[in-house]
């Protein structure tokens, strides 16, 4: 069955992982910008890595059958310094006329402070000048709660259109608030810290597939670029319908994603 | 759409059938990592966290459902306000008793 993985950090992954996740029939990825696991010393650190993304991932995905397309942003992680940040949005213009930019991403809160919002709001402010799509991180943990809450009051406070909004990481205590308005909603199957393919069924199954799609988040730490697939098994196994199974992996993600021109689903 | 709110399709004995033993696992490891705190010589005074745990314990078998949401809302921050300063990029997993920013 083909699907489409639209949250992994490849530049973090080996070139095996792609050819496993090819022969389990990935045909799409999408990469939002985000920490590398360490703080970059400079904005020319991202310069390096926005080339990477919009450069280097492609090139390498597509020796697979796999179409590459990325998110640019600073990421919450390290948005704590608003000078610095501003110094790597500086940069997100030049790159944004590559031609697998889809948007802004994955832009947010981490630990719901006063500087990472004020990075938000000024990356909400560019996506909405540059109509661009929009991919949020929400914190772990403890923090995700009251950051997700957060994060949909500032885009309400913006004339973004909420169905061109994708907040990832939902887990059951936030998926129905933010389906409830108006957003897409991400579930990330991460082994510890987020939800596994089983809870991740369980959600489907309580609130349904209408804007949910789930992904791997396959990056530097314990994660699993295998994890979508593993998910459709999960659903086989307890007996959705191929349909079912179809709209949450490879439908719901081409049809937000294809609000973009710049999206090629592959050959699904 | 056709199927806006898939029902999970297996009935409740071969949704017992299928998971029972994985999570009679997982309950063995709960119940160890307890044991294994009971051991650990410290502080007498219960870690924040382990009162959190022992908290969402209790909320398995109140008889009520959507445990998922009560235990990952009870392991949540309930503050609305922005802090003044993020004090690491990590978090713990409860929200601490000195507050979100600490």
């Amino acid at each position: 069955m083909s699907y489409i993985d639209p949250h992994i950090h490849m530049v973090s992954r080996t070139t095996d992982d792609y050819r496993r996740m090819a022969l389990s029939g990935c045909v799409a990825i999408t990469e939002p910008a985000f920490w590398a696991g360490y703080d970059r010393s400079s904005p020319q650190g991202f310069y390096d890595y926005f080339q990477q993304l919009t450069h280097t991932e492609p090139a390498r995905a597509a020796q697979y059958g796999i179409n590459h397309h990325c998110w640019l942003c600073i990421n919450p992680k390290e948005a704590e310094d608003p000078g610095f940040a501003r110094e790597v949005m500086a940069l997100i213009p030049e790159f944004l006329a590559c031609d697998t930019v889809l948007g802004i991403g994955e832009i947010g809160l981490n630990k719901n402070s006063k500087n990472e919002m004020a990075i938000l709001e000024e990356h909400l402010a560019f996506a909405q000048q540059h109509d661009q799509l929009v991919l949020v991180h929400t914190p772990h943990l403890e923090d995700k709660r009251k950051g997700t809450f957060l994060i949909m009051d500032a885009i309400a406070n913006t004339t973004l259109n909420p169905g061109r909004v994708l907040i990832d990481h939902v887990e059951e205590h936030t998926v129905r608030d933010v389906l409830d308005r108006g957003f897409w909603a991400g579930m990330t199957l991460y082994p510890e810290t987020k939800c596994t393919p089983q809870r991740a069924a369980d959600i489907i199954e309580m609130h349904g597939t209408e804007r949910l799609w789930m992904n791997s988040a396959g990056d530097w730490g314990d994660s699993d670029p295998l994890a979508v697939p593993k998910a459709i098994v999960e659903m086989r196994r307890r007996g959705h319908s191929a349909e079912t199974i179809r709209q949450a992996t490879l439908e719901n993600p081409k049809t937000f994603l294809g609000q973009s021109p710049r999206f090629k689903p592959g050959d699904a | 759409m056709s199927e806006s709110r898939p029902n999970n399709p297996m009935s409740r004995t071969s949704v017992i059938d299928e998971y029972f033993l994985d999570h009679r696992a997982k309950l063995l490891d709960i119940a160890a990592f307890l044991d294994r705190v009971d051991r650990a010589p410290g502080d007498a005074a219960e870690d924040f966290r382990m009162r959190a745990f022992r908290n969402a314990l209790a909320l398995l078998d109140d008889g009520s459902s959507e445990r998922a949401r009560r235990v990952l809302e009870s392991m949540s921050d309930q503050t609305t306000e922005l802090i003044d300063v993020a004090p690491g990029k990590g978090a713990c997993g409860t929200p601490p008793p000195e507050g979100p920013g600490a």
